[in-house]
């Protein structure tokens, strides 16, 4: 299955900022920070299709993950 | 320390012994409870009666990091209600120097003359002011730097102020000689109407900070410190990208207003993001970290170039980005620097000024996306015209003159930079916040959206009302203590802060309070606001939202649906 892995601010260092990512059925967010060598404690936000998502939440085809460190304002 | 009072209705000066019961009152809280005292809540806010007031935090001038916060209190003309305008830049750590626990303004000066005030060691000179009446603020600044040196304090206003105009603000000298704001609120009209143009502050031979108990104070402080270093968004995220990195967060997550609040992503954010800032400063030879005030560990703000490497502006913040940028639809970051450098320069709150342009768009006065209509506008506010002093006046006020019904404003503030149907939490601060829609005075974001503090789903009303009640009143208590909002951040993720703030008061009053007793000092903050905004007029009516949020926002479907007595309740403290 295919999903769209967008990464953000220092995550996309020495990476990309989005990319459609194959994938295998039932797989989950975990999986794609694997795929991409993202150092798990750098991972602090996760959205997927918009909506925060915990790592061992399962992908479906289509679905958009998003990437943050930690990172905030006002 | 001392009150220092002018009046500008016979231009004397005094100074007075601080009352027991402001003691161990500062910043907000000291503004707020003066107000409360010595204002009376029906009068005209730019009429005699209201009183303008500058007040450093508990722990101004100390070794704490991000200290130096100042607090403007008044009656808001933009509001109605109170207002508490919060700035970073060097005054608030002079006036502490200078012994000033609070610089209180009052009265009208007879005649037309206009004024300027001098605050140093030996007290207080009021003097006419010719020179640089209807001077923007950079030019301002630069000219007293020149005349009284680089180790001056400046508080100004631009013709926004001097017009009077609901939406002015008050710009502070920051330690590069660029502009921080005591933003929102419209306090440079008032001011404007006490005719002061700058108050300048010369903390040489000042007497000094007291600290009662320094080692403890010191260890206190060493932790806290470290604290603001460990946390990665104090630490790394906000030196390096600044407040514009949530641009792309808010937009994945559906909560960024697009052309007036209609949809919550913008095709173009990648635009003007904080990645996309960062990489324009870097290749122009901007200066990406920079504090707005000495002693500030975070340093958040940054300095922004032109195409041609030539200074634009400074202190470039998300709020402002995306109030022109998704809000108004402009996606050039050079053209939204370019406003960012006129609010600041003919001082008006640029928050307020992205909804006026908001409405104006939606009364087809210019085109949506016309970055260069938002310019011409900004002329007209600067030059007082008819148009200007509309636009000058706010969202509300602008709607009204142009017949709009679509007015994304809160007891007549402009809403910020986060949608209140999904980021619930938010809306929950910009219903019931005593000062207007702001998303300072209660950062539900933070756990709605950043993950800091835990985690409240954005999408759902569970646990909004106590997320937004509990930081109203933990930020009334960090805005009294003079300490910028962001080290709230470590604070809600690392539980010995509170009690290294804790500690660092009691070290320097010799007080001995817990962590209990100064969380109850935020809560009679909000207190003593409520009761004012009573007094002024206002009922549970104020507390909430504009009609027009009644349809669902894209993309999540997400609603407004919080019902009256819920509201209700998240300021029965």
């Amino acid at each position: 299955m295919q999903v769209d892995v967008k990464l953000f601010a220092s995550l996309r260092d020495g990476n990309f900022k989005e990319k459609m990512t194959e994938l295998n059925d039932n797989s989950q967010v975990i999986d794609v920070i694997k795929k991409y060598d993202i150092p798990l404690e750098k991972t602090a936000i996760c959205f997927v299709n918009g909506r925060d998502a915990d790592n061992d939440q399962v992908l479906h085809n289509g679905d958009t993950v998003s990437l943050f460190p930690p990172v905030g304002g006002a | 320390m001392k009150i220092y009072r002018v009046n500008m209705s016979n231009l004397s000066f005094s100074i007075e012994d601080v009352p027991e019961e402001w003691e161990m009152l500062g910043g907000r809280g000291l503004t707020s409870a003066i107000i409360s005292k010595e204002v009376d809540p029906a009068c005209h806010p730019l009429g005699s009666k209201n009183k303008l007031v500058f007040a450093p935090g508990l722990l101004a001038g100390t070794m704490a990091g991000n200290s130096g916060r100042l607090s403007v209190g008044g009656k808001s003309p933009l509001t109605g209600g109170i207002k508490e305008s919060n700035a970073g830049g060097t005054a608030a750590q002079r006036l502490a120097k200078l012994g000033v626990k609070a610089l209180i303004i009052e009265g009208i000066p007879e005649g037309d003359k206009w004024y300027c005030i001098h605050v140093h060691s030996k007290g207080v000179n009021i003097k006419e002011e010719t020179e640089l009446l209807g001077k923007n603020n950079y030019e301002v600044i630069h000219t007293l730097t020149g005349r009284y040196g680089e180790n001056t304090g400046v508080m100004t206003i631009g013709q926004a102020g001097e017009h009077k105009v609901l939406a002015a603000n008050i710009s502070v000298k920051d330690p590069k000689g660029h502009i921080r704001s005591a933003g929102r609120g419209g306090l440079g009209a008032v001011m404007g109407s006490k005719r002061i143009k700058f108050i300048t502050l010369d903390d040489n031979d000042g007497a000094g900070i007291d600290i009662k108990d320094k080692e403890k104070f010191k260890n206190a402080a060493q932790l806290f410190n470290k604290g603001l270093l460990k946390h990665p968004v104090s630490g790394d995220a906000l030196p390096k990208y600044g407040t514009d990195v949530l641009v792309n967060i808010l937009n994945e997550a559906g909560g960024l207003p697009t052309k007036n609040f209609r949809m919550g992503q913008f095709d173009k954010a990648e635009k003007i993001s904080g990645e996309t800032m960062y990489d324009k400063i870097v290749s122009r030879n901007g200066d990406p970290t920079h504090g707005c005030h000495v002693g500030c560990i975070i340093r958040c703000s940054q300095t922004y170039n032109d195409k041609d490497g030539r200074y634009l502006t400074s202190g470039f913040e998300y709020e402002t980005i995306w109030g022109f940028g998704a809000g108004c639809l402009i996606d050039d970051l050079d053209i939204i620097a370019e406003i960012d450098h006129v609010c600041d320069d003919i001082g008006i709150d640029t928050i307020e000024m992205a909804g006026s342009m908001m409405v104006a768009m939606e009364a087809k006065i210019i085109p949506w996306g016309d970055g260069k209509g938002v310019l011409n506008l900004l002329d007209e506010v600067k030059n007082g015209s008819y148009l200007g002093r509309i636009i000058g006046n706010g969202a509300d006020f602008t709607g009204k003159a142009f017949g709009i019904t679509r007015i994304p404003t809160v007891k007549g503030q402009t809403m910020p930079a986060y949608d209140p149907r999904s980021v619930k939490g938010i809306g929950v601060t910009y219903a019931t916040t005593p000062m207007g829609a702001d998303h300072t005075a209660g950062y539900s974001v933070t756990s709605n959206i950043l993950k800091v503090g835990g985690h409240v789903d954005p999408l759902k009303k569970e646990g909004q009302i106590e997320l937004s009640r509990n930081l109203q009143i933990a930020t009334a208590a960090l805005d009294s203590a003079g300490l910028c909002i962001f080290v709230a951040f470590a604070v809600l993720d690392y539980e010995p802060m509170t009690q290294a703030i804790v500690d660092m008061i009691n070290a320097k009053y010799g007080s001995d309070w817990s962590v209990e007793n100064w969380i109850d000092s935020g809560k009679t903050v909000l207190k003593t606001e409520k009761a004012f905004n009573e007094g002024a007029g206002f009922t549970n009516k104020n507390d909430r939202l504009p009609e027009f949020l009644n349809e669902p926002v894209l993309p999540h479907n997400a609603v407004w649906d919080f019902t009256d007595e819920e509201l209700d309740t998240v300021l029965k403290i």
